[in-house]
């Protein structure tokens, strides 16, 4: 023990069995843009107080903020300490939050003001001073992209980027990653030339929940699964993401952006992904990315894209008992615009494994109710050794893995109708695993900023990925692009007629989820 | 809904469970664990409530035992809570009197959930082999509570020589957080540890654990100082570089130094029950780290140094833990 020990020494109180140990973070700031934002309040400050209140942050966490107001430090904390109150997961402590207060500062000034990135600079380095941060911070760009050239380059400009010796400095972007392939590796370029790709996270909230990991554990954990996890047993696939909630304040990001690229071109490519990937040789980053790329590589479009897709916008209508309006009447929001609002499309998977296996996805607002759920759909058994009236109401078997709300997974079956005469029908085991197993179901976004201060990246989307999505999706949207005004729905129901018109020619419909 | 059945035996109870699940109209189960609470009348209250908030992580059939041990007939008296009166879950609080005590095992036996694991926790006075004790032998983890006996260190030792694995005390999952934080510590390069100390309010098990750990871990000795709490009230570790300095004095806040970095403060808060246990239930193999470090535990452990200002009479005994 008195030899000079090699500074690469593992730490001697860490070992691999002593499960109890939680990963905590190294010494490390974040500094937030736009911290003004809804989303900086209503989700990442919370979950960095309740991260803080578990303690999962390292001593001497610092937070800046970076907006365009005329605050000081006090005001500032007094924002963050009425949102961390208003929103956070775990009680409020006040020993948490006084330590925490302590590292916190605010930055005011524009993306162009080259002063306010100088006292940026000027302000990490008295954090690493007072606070022990170590040079160690990570910068979440929380503003809309056309901002994030401008503010990756005064980084790099004003030598943020890189931090002093083996410390690191990340950046943290938010979707979307652009709106077709050609933004995105625009995007994709502006970003690579200041940080190098193992320091950019972008951030899916969806990839961060229970329930999406939990695809991985019931999928390779399990023998039950896996056997029946391919063509040979799997009639087709459904992916939904349905919103009961119009647009909303959200016209001027939504017209133009429309239900695919908001939604089918990160969350459910990434559903599907997780789904349809072979077992990757390990857990860790480089293994899930691997088989997630090389699935999505094989993700083939219908020639047919008029009898394979579906879009539609909703009109005014009930939903759950209020009238409201349709799209094209919200504000903000051209009367002639053609942004679908719902969008559906048939892909199929040019792998053994999944050879004649349609994968439908859709999503869509004002719909029947808030879900989002993986349903893989079994074939029917080749033969039914029944009479033909007793198996009249069966239908086929499903596991359905529901991401939110309510995560957990259902299993659809036949069983015998009690009574004396034979008669099957399907039934639905449910298990909510919102509750069972985890720590009070932690926010998606506490566990990707501990991912992102620990430096794990396996559940954020690699540009290849999104660069494969969108090779996906662009085709869609040129076609789409051709036709004209989607087709109204009524609020409150489940979609255009188009969307059941495409799964019944296939001889297939939605589930009602 | 509660139920009260009295004189009654473990199938009566069982039925009454299934009852309840078809009048609510839940048919599947999504309990993942039986928990086994084996108590007394004084600790039954505190425990319970424990267990109901742990149960929100892990949804589990709570079946509380209380002994009555004594001269009066055997007789089996059960309250029956449903689910939803008392959270997640469904519970079943047991007194068994006179003869039957010696046989709970032969009640809980039916009452098990299905293939899912059990766990049974004393909170109070435990068998001094754990594991082959008729109830605790039903069970993949045993948690016991060495703080909450009369004395705590002495019980300790009783639980190092009765050690089986799957056996863990709540005085190890006290100090969790200190532990991660110690380890979080020496996640920054640093030279070797040559020596340090825990200070603590006397008698309190915990500390000893977090010392033994240390001592297995860096292999230096670690004295032991005598504070006036409440619980463990800092850690120092020495090298050649300075010493890296824990201080709780308060059982809420620690600061923490180390050389060339500036003072940090760290909420670092005493737990309720309540968190143990459900840490407790997060992980159901045998603990090995614990198993290992209360291998350790001789039972008789004195003070190596005293409170600073104080006569320092401990002095020439330090190590004398080490040594065995």
């Amino acid at each position: 023990m008195t030899s000079p020990l090699p500074p690469a020494l593992a730490n001697p109180l860490r070992d691999p069995r002593d499960r109890r140990l939680p990963r905590v973070a190294g010494p490390c700031g974040m500094v937030i843009f736009g911290v003004t934002g809804d989303l900086a309040r209503k989700k990442l400050m919370p979950a960095i107080y309740d991260l803080a209140n578990r303690g999962l942050l390292p001593p001497g966490f610092a937070l800046v903020g970076f907006a365009r107001r005329d605050w000081a430090d006090q005001d500032f904390m007094r924002v963050v300490h009425d949102s961390v109150k208003e929103h956070s997961r775990t009680d409020f402590r006040e020993d948490v939050w006084a330590n925490l207060a302590e590292g916190i500062r605010f930055v005011p000034g524009d993306f162009s003001d080259d002063d306010a990135f100088a006292k940026l600079r000027a302000t990490i380095q008295e954090l690493d001073d007072t606070r022990g941060t170590g040079g160690n911070h990570a910068f979440y760009l929380s503003v809309p992209p056309k901002f994030f050239p401008a503010v990756v380059r005064q980084l790099k400009e004003h030598g943020l980027a890189e931090g002093p010796g083996d410390a690191w400095r990340r950046v943290v972007i938010e979707k979307p990653f652009g709106h077709d392939l050609e933004s995105a590796q625009e995007l994709n370029r502006v970003v690579g030339e200041v940080f190098d790709s193992g320091s950019v996270f972008r951030i899916d909230h969806y990839l961060g929940k229970e329930t999406v990991q939990n695809i991985l554990a019931l999928r390779f954990a399990n023998e039950l699964f896996e056997p029946i996890w391919n063509a040979n047993y799997v009639d087709h696939v459904q992916i939904t993401m349905a919103e009961d909630v119009g647009i909303g304040g959200r016209a001027g990001y939504y017209d133009g952006i429309g239900a695919a690229r908001d939604v089918i071109q990160n969350h459910l490519l990434q559903l599907l992904a997780l789904t349809a990937m072979e077992e990757p040789v390990s857990f860790d980053a480089a293994g899930v990315r691997i088989e997630k790329q090389k699935v999505l590589s094989a993700v083939r479009l219908p020639k047919d894209l008029a009898a394979n897709t579906a879009r539609g916008q909703y009109a005014a209508g009930w939903q759950g008992g209020v009238p409201v309006i349709g799209y094209l009447q919200e504000d903000g929001i051209n009367a002639s615009s053609t942004t679908e609002t719902y969008a559906a499309v048939r892909l199929d998977i040019d792998t053994r494994r999944w050879a004649g296996v349609p994968f439908y996805l859709r999503t869509g607002k004002r719909l029947g109710r808030r879900v989002t759920e993986v349903a893989v759909v079994f074939k029917r058994a080749p033969h039914l050794p029944f009479e033909a009236t007793a198996t009249e109401e069966l239908g086929q078997n499903a596991l359905v893995i529901r991401v939110q709300p309510d995560e957990g997974l259902a299993l659809r079956f036949g069983s015998k109708v009690p009574g004396t005469a034979m008669e099957v029908r399907d039934v639905t085991m449910d298990f909510a695993y919102g509750e069972a197993f985890t720590e009070s179901s932690p926010e998606a976004y506490e566990r990707l900023i501990l991912d992102v201060l620990i430096g794990e990246a396996p559940l954020f989307p690699r540009h290849e990925e999104v660069e494969q999505s969108w090779r996906i999706l662009d085709p869609v949207e040129d076609f789409w692009a051709a036709q004209g005004q989607p087709e109204q729905y009524p609020s409150g129901t489940w979609g255009p007629a188009s969307a059941a018109d495409m799964l019944a020619r296939d001889g297939r419909t939605w589930r009602r989820p | 809904m509660i139920v009260d059945l009295t004189d009654t035996t473990a199938g009566a109870i069982a039925a009454a469970l299934v009852q309840a699940r078809h009048s609510a109209g839940v048919p599947a189960v999504g309990m993942v664990m039986t928990l086994v609470i084996v108590t007394d009348e004084r600790d039954h209250y505190d425990a319970l409530r424990a267990a109901l908030d742990a149960a929100r992580e892990h949804p589990s059939r709570i079946l509380v035992t209380i002994l009555r041990p004594g001269k009066m007939k055997e007789r089996l008296d059960a309250e029956v809570r449903f689910l939803g009166d008392s959270g997640p879950g469904e519970t079943v609080v047991m007194r068994m009197h006179g003869e039957l005590a010696d046989h709970a095992e032969s009640v809980l036996v039916p009452l098990l959930l299905p293939d899912a694991p059990v766990v049974v926790w004393w909170p109070g006075h435990c068998p001094a082999v754990p594991a082959k004790d008729p109830v605790g032998a039903l069970a993949q983890r045993r948690v016991t509570d060495a703080a909450a006996t009369g004395d705590p260190v002495a019980e300790l030792g009783r639980r190092s020589r009765g050690y089986h694995p799957g056996d863990t005390d709540l005085a190890w999952t006290r100090i969790t957080q200190w532990r991660s934080l110690l380890a979080a510590t020496l996640d920054q390069p640093f030279g070797p540890i040559t020596g340090g100390s825990v200070s603590c309010e006397v008698g309190s098990p915990s500390a000893e654990l977090l010392a033994l750990w240390l001592e297995t871990r860096l292999g230096t000795s670690i004295d032991r100082v005598v504070t006036d709490g409440p619980g463990i009230t800092g850690v120092t570790l020495r090298s050649e570089a300075g010493d890296i300095a824990i201080a709780r004095p308060d059982g809420r806040v620690a600061q923490l130094s180390r050389p060339g970095q500036p003072e940090r403060q760290v909420a670092l808060v005493q737990r309720e029950t309540a968190e143990t246990i459900a840490e407790e239930m997060r992980r159901l193999d045998p603990d090995d780290v614990y198993g290992e470090v209360v291998g350790k535990v001789t039972g008789v452990t004195e003070p190596t140094a005293v409170l600073p200002g104080q006569p320092d009479a401990a002095s020439e005994t330090s190590g004398a833990a080490d040594a065995q």
